[in-house]
């Protein structure tokens, strides 16, 4: 039932506004609303109660084992989000004089500085508001720069064809054409063809490594000579950060330009799809061009760069500062992991991938990369199984809703057919995994005597398999009281 | 460990089971060399009680001033349910709803909100959310460019009565696909955009033109005259609104004959605390025929196997993750948990709840201009129906003014110097229904004292 459906003409709840404001007569008519806007008119219980049976209806890390590849579903902890919003920084305005804001800005300086030391680079931007658009300031950054230099001929961005689709859909925003590199059987870029691709068109490489097929990219060193010898720069995509945060660094591996998910490795709710934040790092030679604004220090008083100290700047990116509530939560949970704490993360979030993908191949599943060592994440590839017993990866990811865990990614990275892309994070405890790995070998027990079952699963959710078909055809986006009309 | 439940023994177990004696083998991988030494700008970890008392510290530090300041943050009242719902953890800690089975929660709340902001825009189809009122308006000057059948041009007319910050993150978006962004003038005595300035480009190939109402100045633009003039010179026209404003200003999709093309804006006053700037969401709403070049996520209503009313992300064909180089935006995570509250908002208030607040804003506001122009050395600038932000001049450097009033825990508005050069020693105020008659004294009573 809609929130609508609740709804009755004239009910209210006056106890959320004020009252008795007459429509104002220093407004001409004309410009002034007629009839009344269709939101639900309902009680606050109304409200409370279909909003609560809502929420009941999603999985979620709090309710149930989330391992979607590449998304670093792991626990958020309660603390951030209570501390973040303390009044004192919710009713903090963006635009507050530096005086008023000190306590604030001290903590986004140290953000910052955090963010520079496990990441090897030289300054750090907080501003982007998700992964999209750290990647969209960093591809803008890398231009700038070329630009600068009166290199105005690198026209292409190289991107390896296991890349997020952010990647390219940035690169075109950017105004560049989009060069796919292939990748090897074994997960390793092809560096004969990256050294066939890259040439003074080459504005630069986007790269994850850990690549979304799951491993460390082994010859990152050569790759980045090959791309920065023909010119171009380097970009590091932070959706695997998790993978070796407190390891290795990306600012030692050669990359000029890196976004850093924060609701992925740094525990900032997902929220049913953002906010996010896509803080930006950069080396010493893109600093000038980084998105505004910026937290500096001089003395003990925290001030912010503008246009002033940042000509070049590739400009603002957000109203103001980007999603700072987001940024307050990043931070506090930085500050409880410690120096200590951000090596942890990878080293568990390893093992329980690892751990996993050795139970899974012991039981009978095929890894797509079956002789190394995975990161946080792993692919099972299940062609054998829609080949031979017409069950399909989708198949086997309704069915996990129905034994209690939500799928994995599914169909992601392209490359690997009918694929799970798994990644468990470091959170979840031994017996967690171990019951998922339970239930994977359950479904394929089904999937040999029963396949026509697992075809229509799932069966324990409020609704089964969507006609989405119809969805894109029939388009029914948005609730009217008179339909046929 | 914090976060982190092995024990010793189930460590032993796993590194047994993948055959390795230490976790350290798995990084065998990585040359040794490359390998980080240890961190020295993150600190030693500290329990829940420090941060506690460092982030209590932090935000007592910054004193919760008495804030007159608006320009595209307000400061509203938002119910206690909002806030306790939306941080539950089902929707807190769900992610892009890509199960729909598993998502049904957070892929009706979003069809609701779609319909939400179709009701208040006028307009036919919502998105799901874009980051914040500046990059939708950014994206909607991109849709405009690629939805425009009858031009060819990449120019956007933009008045300079558009939020400034919103106009330059527009730029910063759009200028790598050679999007031009054309200023228009203002007339200095309405605050409003000129239209003489508009109808001088009558005629030339334009793909749209951006109307904001309120306008940065809180004033009203003659937006009927607008619309329409856009449309005869087959101009598409996007409108940047307040939703707020919504429950008594005339929707966009009603301006003109025929109404706006594209409607977008900031959702803050619908639920969003002012937090520093963020977490806000983006807002954009258009006709039907534009909806295959919209943007970011979409939910649809269809049904099961079994007929069962469910939601769905649908029309994904635009996206990047199916369409890479070629989709309409890179916009992959938007601001899904924003979205949650504004939505939980939006019905709590209803449209009468809605109403009596932005009322109350513009009353308030009223109020306050009132007030301040009796104050010696204060005028208001543009004489012009307002909804709930005025700019007033002073007769003093107003940077030294405000100053004086932030030491009294004042926010006594934005000095407007910076982004209009010739406004000197003007400032935009702004009284939301929280600033009630006895602030609006303190604030009166401050600035007089200053002025003096």
């Amino acid at each position: 039932m809609l929130i609508f459906e609740h709804s009755a003409d004239g009910r209210q709840t006056k106890i959320q506004s004020t009252s008795g404001n007459e429509m104002p007569t220093d407004i001409p008519a004309a410009l002034l609303r007629e009839v009344k806007p269709g939101l639900p008119e309902v009680s606050e219980m109304q409200a409370v109660r279909h909003y609560t049976s809502l929420s009941q209806k999603n999985f979620s890390i709090d309710t149930h084992f989330y391992p979607l590849g590449s998304c670093t579903m792991k626990h958020n902890p309660r603390v951030c989000n209570s501390l973040a919003m303390l009044p004192g920084f919710l009713s903090r305005h963006p635009l507050a004089p530096e005086q008023n804001s000190q306590g604030f800005m001290a903590c986004m300086y140290e953000l910052q500085e955090m963010l520079c030391d496990v990441t090897g680079m030289a300054a750090f931007s907080l501003t982007p508001m998700a992964g999209a658009q750290g990647e969209f300031a960093g591809v803008a950054m890398i231009r700038a720069y070329h630009d600068a230099n009166g290199d105005t001929q690198r026209k292409e961005i190289l991107v390896p064809d296991a890349a997020h689709g952010t990647n390219p859909a940035t690169a075109t925003m950017c105004g560049y054409t989009v060069k796919e590199i292939v990748t090897l059987a074994n997960g390793d870029v092809d560096v004969d063809a990256l050294k066939a691709a890259v040439g003074p068109q080459t504005a630069g490489l986007m790269l994850t490594n850990p690549s979304t097929l799951g491993v460390f990219e082994r010859r990152i060193e050569e790759i980045a000579k090959i791309v920065h010898e023909a010119g171009g720069l380097l970009y590091y995509d932070g959706a695997n950060l998790n993978a070796i945060l407190g390891k290795i660094r990306p600012g030692d591996m050669g990359f000029d330009v890196i976004h850093s998910n924060l609701h992925k490795t740094f525990s900032t709710p997902h929220g049913g799809g953002g906010p996010g934040s896509g803080a930006i790092g950069v080396a010493e030679r893109l600093k000038p061009f980084m998105p505004l604004p910026v937290v500096t220090k001089e003395g003990d008083d925290y001030r912010w760069l503008t246009e002033k100290d940042c000509p070049q700047s590739i400009g603002r990116m957000s109203a103001f500062m980007g999603n700072a509530g987001v940024l307050l939560r990043a931070y506090i949970y930085m500050r409880l992991l410690g120096s200590e704490g951000m090596q942890r993360v990878s080293e568990f979030a390893t093992l329980n991938a690892n751990y996993m993908m050795a139970q899974l191949k012991k039981r009978g599943f095929e890894a797509a990369i079956p002789d190394r060592y995975a990161s946080h994440e792993f692919i099972i590839t299940l062609k054998k199984q829609s080949r031979e017993l017409h069950v399909s990866a989708m198949d086997f990811a309704k069915r996990l809703l129905d034994l209690g865990y939500h799928a994995p990614t599914t169909y992601f990275p392209l490359l690997v057919p009918e694929c799970l892309l798994i990644e468990p994070t470091e959170s979840e405890a031994k017996e967690v995994l171990d019951g998922f790995i339970e239930a994977l070998v359950q479904i394929q027990h089904e999937a040999e005597t029963d396949a026509d079952m697992l075809h229509n699963a799932p069966y324990t959710m409020p609704v089964n398999r969507l006609d989405e078909v119809r969805a894109a055809k029939q388009l029914d986006l948005s609730w009217s009281p008179n339909p046929d009309v | 460990m914090p976060f982190i439940p092995h024990t010793e023994t189930e460590i032993n177990e796993m590194l047994s089971v993948i055959g390795i004696d230490s976790i350290e083998n798995l990084f065998d991988e990585i040359p040794a060399h490359l390998k980080a030494k240890g961190l020295e700008r993150v600190p030693a970890g500290l329990n829940e009680m420090s941060i506690n008392r460092l982030m209590q510290q932090r935000a007592a530090q910054d004193g919760q001033p008495l804030c007159f300041i608006g320009a595209g943050s307000y400061d509203h009242h938002i119910p206690a349910a909002v806030w306790q719902i939306t941080t539950r953890g089902e929707y807190y800690t769900a992610y892009t709803p890509y199960q729909a089975e598993a998502s049904q929660g957070t892929l009706q709340l979003t069809y609701e909100f779609q319909s939400m902001m179709t009701a208040l825009t006028g307009l036919d189809v919502s998105n799901a959310s874009l980051y914040d009122g500046a990059t939708a308006m950014a994206e909607a000057v991109l849709m405009a460019v690629r939805s425009n059948r009858k031009s060819r041009s990449r120019k956007i007319l933009v008045p300079r009565s558009v939020n400034p910050t919103y106009t330059h993150v527009t730029d910063t978006m759009v200028k790598h696909q050679n999007v031009e962004l054309l200023d228009v003038a203002i007339d200095s005595a309405s605050g409003t955009t000129s239209l003489d300035a508009l109808k001088a480009f009558s005629g030339e190939d334009i793909a749209a033109l951006v109307i904001s109402q309120p306008n940065f100045f809180g004033t009203l633009e003659d937006v009927d005259a607008m619309t329409d003039w856009a449309h005869e010179n087959n101009i598409m026209v996007i409108a940047v609104v307040n939703p707020l404003s919504l429950a008594i200003l005339k929707p966009p999709g009603e301006w003109g004959e025929t109404g706006v093309d594209i409607a977008v804006g900031d959702g803050q006053p619908l639920g969003a605390p002012m937090s520093s700037g963020g977490p806000y969401y983006g807002f954009m709403t258009c006709k039907k025929a534009f909806v295959r070049q919209m943007p970011g996520r979409i939910v649809g209503r269809t049904v099961d196997q079994q007929g069962r009313e469910g939601f769905v992300l649908t029309l994904q064909a635009r996206e990047q993750h199916i369409r890479r180089s070629k989709a309409t935006s890179n916009i992959c995570t938007n601001q899904g948990l924003v979205v949650t509250a504004s939505t939980i908002h939006m019905s709590l208030l209803g449209p009468e709840g809605l109403k009596q607040t932005a009322l109350s804003c513009h009353n308030n506001t009223q109020k306050l201009v009132k007030k301040l122009s009796s104050i010696d050395g204060v005028d208001v600038v543009f004489d012009q129906p307002r909804f709930h932000e005025a700019v007033i001049k002073l007769n003093k450097s107003a940077a030294d003014v405000l100053n004086k009033l932030a030491q009294q825990n004042i926010l006594g508005g934005l000095d407007l110097s910076e982004l209009y050069p010739e406004m000197k020693d003007c400032i935009l105020v702004c009284a939301t229904e929280l600033r009630i008659a006895e602030d609006i004294e303190t604030f009166a009573s401050a600035l007089a004292e200053a002025l003096k």
